[in-house]
């Protein structure tokens, strides 16, 4: 029996998705080491299945103030990523790549906001290319969208486009750590139902 | 004010004088308002999708604009409402990412907006107000006391409609 969504997987299954997760955070991290000059560390990153109504509360509840990175992904395996800071986070990001004071709280600028779709972009890709060397599938990702709200109203839109096949979503959570700040960054991968069939069934765990 | 009746995705519920409605962060997502000033029954609906057509049977009707807002109108009636009496206020239908635009989801919220008012076109509900659409999140408290809408969100303060 065919199964349709993240409802229906396997603790096997969900173990190759964690797998994917894990190798996917250690490139990021490493990235963004890259990009920060600056050591950065990382913990196990926490990867589950989860409803995408309870996405907000992890998020620190539907009014809490993130910032939102959304890609497309198309080609061999198709749908949907977005990358989710806290805003503190992003504050901490920016003043460290423009050299700015680390207590700059002050509203993004347009280069800043340039600066955060860019690490999307570069979390997304540390995934994405996991996932397609894993997998030796093509894939192809669009250009960053940027948003700045409330997380309920951001995850309204992987709820919506995912809302017509099912509830749930796969979130990774990470903790980075340089010197004495902890942040927490979110990544969710939406695939289409054909996609998230494909990557597992070259990996190894088809549903049966 | 009494402690207020949260409605969340995809759900919806109703509410005699003086209680409170509440959506959290409507982005795309539409919150449907519907009031009968002379009972004070208020009905909030909480839509991520325009419309059941097309969806299996047993998909949950408050999920969709079309079918939630029939729901909501029934659950009303129960309480006393009458159709007749209703107006409704609508909020959210916001595209949260600019580049929405380019693929069929996108204009979601736009759709969301235009099956809800179609809705309330067919049942002959006024709508007498509405804070619809641009790139923005909303939080929406309805008081059935007045059926009074108030609007929140973060970058353009609070209104009431």
């Amino acid at each position: 029996m065919r199964g349709e969504n993240f409802d229906t997987l396997s603790d096997l299954q969900i173990d190759v998705l964690r797998e994917i997760g894990n190798i996917g955070a250690g490139n990021a991290a490493t990235a963004l080491s890259t990009m920060l000059s600056q050591r950065v560390d990382m913990g196990v990153p926490k990867v589950r299945i989860i409803d995408i109504k309870e996405i907000a509360a992890v998020l620190g509840g539907p009014e809490n103030l993130v910032v939102g990175i959304l890609v497309t992904i198309h080609k061999d395996v198709e749908g949907m990523m977005m990358f989710i800071l806290e805003k503190q986070f992003a504050h901490l990001i920016i003043n460290l790549l423009m050299g700015r004071d680390l207590t700059n709280f002050d509203s993004f600028e347009e280069m800043d906001l340039s600066a955060l779709k860019e690490i999307g972009n570069i979390m997304v890709s540390s995934y994405v290319n996991a996932i397609a060397s894993l997998t030796s599938q093509e894939i192809d990702i669009s250009v960053p969208d940027i948003a700045i709200d409330m997380a309920g109203a951001i995850l309204s839109v992987p709820a919506i486009e995912f809302g017509s096949i099912g509830d749930r979503v796969l979130l990774i959570e990470e903790e980075f750590s340089g010197g004495s700040d902890h942040v927490a960054s979110y990544l969710m991968l939406i695939p289409k139902v054909d996609s998230l069939h494909k990557i597992l069934e070259i990996l190894g765990v088809k549903y049966e | 004010m009494s402690n207020p009746i949260i409605v969340g995705i995809s759900d919806l519920n109703v509410t005699l004088s003086p209680g409170v409605l509440v959506s959290y962060a409507l982005g795309s997502c539409v919150g449907i308002c519907l009031y009968d000033s002379t009972t004070r029954i208020a009905g909030l609906s909480h839509i991520m999708l325009p419309s059941i057509t097309g969806f299996k049977k047993d998909a949950n009707i408050m999920k969709f604009a079309d079918t939630a807002t029939v729901e909501l109108v029934r659950r009303m009636e129960n309480l006393g409402a009458k159709r007749s009496r209703m107006v409704a206020k609508i909020a959210g239908g916001a595209q949260m990412f600019s580049q929405q635009g380019i693929s069929d989801a996108a204009q979601i919220g736009n759709r969301n907006i235009s099956a809800t008012k179609e809705v309330l076109r067919s049942l002959n509900i006024k709508l007498v107000a509405e804070d619809t659409g641009l790139n923005y999140g909303r939080t929406v408290e309805f008081f059935a006391e007045t059926g009074l809408l108030r609007v929140k969100s973060i970058s353009y303060g609070t209104k009431e409609i």
